[in-house]
């Protein structure tokens, strides 16, 4: 279209900063068009996950209140589609307290390194054919570090707030987050292994049968263990209402508020967008060249609705049960998938994996899940419900005093 | 088993998806009142009352405040008094109803609204212009002659100071200071068959 005379980039993979480069790199000097790019796809990005943010919290209280069985918010705009956008004018309009004995800088930056984080996390997701804002050849990696910022912005919230509560919330939810980091990472490995590759966009175009049916183990884990990561029913132990005011945000008020509901909220949407490009295959689909953006959308949506539905189903765990759930189930099942996994690529694998193959490889993993997922279950019911037919506990009944 | 039992829990929440929502929108829909609730609007019938202050008296927290005057007419047929004052401090009211229990003549009734919310605990009282302006939308409340005529308050249909009394109680059909009664023809004739003129005990 336009002849380049700019050095190429790694942002060069998406079209659209692509065609603004070239074309501005034929009136500009070089460095000028690249900062005009990139500023204008970044603009993009952060508005949509911000946009998107809002959708997904409205989306949110409107299933819960369905799961519930009320209606929801309804009242602002058709069918309460504006109230974000009230939440979002109140919460600005808001006094933005900071508390006497606060560590003021390490209290401001929280809600700015949650919502980088979250930024940087869709990055490099690909919301239909090459329109990633860059096709990283680590992208995995990259991914599972960044979603690992959040839990330095939350323990640095505890500590700057000078409130016990925030430090309890930060305690709880480092202690989860360190737990469930491992199961994660070795669940994302069996995908890696099929693929061959940690590029997002190379995972999607190789699920010619989505990686749910091939790796359901590895789905259910993922899934469980960034429910827990984003600190939601059941892990929510971080910001227990009930027991614990808000956990790590007691202190926020205001912007600040609103900026760590729109992290919370956006996460909910990456990781789903995450989920649907790892496991249900992204934005293929029928017609995926041109409705591929509405796959996507269709999919992450579709996994925002589960992760809803769990939230409003599951009463909050304790954190001896989370321990004994991370460390004593998803572990050994993200182990069981992993070895399996290893045994299938070898066996199979002899110059690519073909649809077939991944057909066989489903089978054989999802009897592997049919007999592992109620095993556990019977192995965890033992751990976390033990018999106790008088409702008193083993220590009250030990000592009436206690 | 732990995990099914986690797919039934699952399942129950699933369901409520297709069962119709439990909230009811309340400016737009309400629910159906009973006609014994207590509301804050007052039902107070002026040609009813005479001003004997039971209401105020057995009033628990000692906010109806009533002052009447003998007025220059009445105080000749004896037994008429002119109110002043009626004013119903609602801020503390516990909307007990012995006030309505206690009225021997009829003349005040629990209203069925509920909607008297106001900004300031110095408006939220009653006066007596307010009460003679309000819904005549009586409740059913320790008023056994309205439940026996079946009356629902939230039809809509105001209940004239004829309407609401145990019996005829001849001594409204006489003129009240400063009221017309506006009586009409059965009025006049009910007053005919009266033991004692009006006039008579002057």
């Amino acid at each position: 279209m336009f002849p380049s005379q700019c050095e190429d980039t790694i942002l060069r993979d998406n079209p659209l900063f692509r065609f603004i480069y070239d074309y501005a790199s034929s009136l500009l000097p070089c460095w000028m068009s690249y900062v005009l790019a990139g500023v204008t796809i970044m603009l993009i990005l952060i508005n949509a996950v911000l946009l998107g943010a809002a959708v997904v919290s409205w989306m949110e209280r409107r299933l819960l209140g369905r799961f519930q069985n009320r209606i929801g918010p309804n009242r602002w705009g058709p069918f309460g589609l504006l109230q974000p956008i009230a939440d979002l004018f109140k919460l600005i309009t808001k006094e933005d307290l900071i508390p006497a004995g606060a560590d003021r800088i390490a209290f401001t930056l929280v809600p700015i390194i949650m919502v980088a984080a979250l930024i940087l996390m869709a990055a490099v997701i690909p919301f239909a054919k090459d329109t990633s804002l860059v096709d990283l050849n680590v992208g995995v990696l990259y991914l599972l570090a960044i979603s690992s910022l959040t839990s330095i912005a939350l323990f640095t919230a505890g500590w700057a707030s000078d409130n016990r509560y925030a430090l309890f919330g930060t305690a709880r939810s480092v202690a989860v987050l360190i737990s469930y980091e491992v199961p994660v990472v070795l669940s994302l490995l069996g995908v890696v292994m099929i693929v061959g590759s940690m590029s997002l966009s190379s995972i999607v175009e190789f699920q010619s049968v989505p990686f749910i049916v091939v790796q359901p183990l590895a789905f259910f884990v993922f899934l469980a263990g960034m429910s827990a990561e984003l600190n939601r029913t059941p892990f929510d132990l971080a910001e227990a209402e009930s027991e614990i005011i808000a956990g790590y945000h007691t202190e926020y008020s205001g912007i600040k508020f609103a900026l760590i509901q729109a992290a919370e909220f956006g996460g909910v949407l990456v990781v789903s967008a995450l989920i649907a490009t790892l496991f249900l295959g992204g934005w293929a689909g029928p017609w995926e060249d041109y409705l591929g953006w509405a796959w996507f959308m269709g999919k992450t949506l579709l996994i925002v609705a589960i992760f809803s539905w769990i939230r409003a189903t599951f009463p909050r765990l304790r954190i001896d049960q989370i321990m004994a759930f991370s460390w004593k189930v998803m572990l050994p099942l993200s182990l069981i998938n992993l070895a399996a996994t290893t045994v299938e690529v070898y066996l199979l694998k002899s110059g690519g994996i073909t649809t077939l193959e991944l057909w066989i490889m489903a089978i054989i993993n999802l009897v592997l899940a049919g007999v592992c997922l109620p095993v556990f279950g019977r192995l965890m019911k033992d751990k976390v419900r033990k018999s106790n037919p008088s409702g008193v506990s083993q220590s009250l009944r030990d000592d009436p005093t206690g | 088993m732990y995990g099914f039992a986690m797919v039934r829990g699952l399942l129950v929440t699933l369901k409520n998806l297709t069962k119709k929502p439990f909230t009811i929108q309340y400016p737009e829909q309400r629910v159906k009142q009973h006609p014994r609730f207590r509301g804050e609007e007052f039902v107070w019938y002026e040609e009813r009352c005479t001003g004997c202050a039971s209401c105020a008296k057995y009033c628990p927290l000692g906010i109806i405040k009533i002052v009447t005057s003998p007025s220059g007419t009445a105080i000749k047929q004896g037994d008429k008094y002119k109110l002043e004052v009626f004013d119903i401090e609602l801020q503390r009211c516990m909307f007990c109803g012995l006030c309505v229990e206690a009225c021997p003549y009829d003349a005040l009734f629990m209203g069925s609204g509920f909607e008297q919310g106001q900004y300031s605990r110095e408006n939220m009282f009653i006066s007596i212009d307010q009460l003679r302006q309000s819904q005549k939308h009586p409740s059913t409340w320790f008023r056994p002659q309205l439940e026996e005529a079946e009356y629902k308050p939230g039809d809509g249909r105001p209940l004239g100071w004829r309407d609401v009394g145990r019996e005829k109680w001849r001594w409204h059909q006489r003129e009240k200071a400063g009221m017309r009664l506006n009586l009409t023809a059965a009025d006049e004739s009910i007053s005919d068959t009266l033991d004692i003129k009006p006039d008579s005990r002057v």
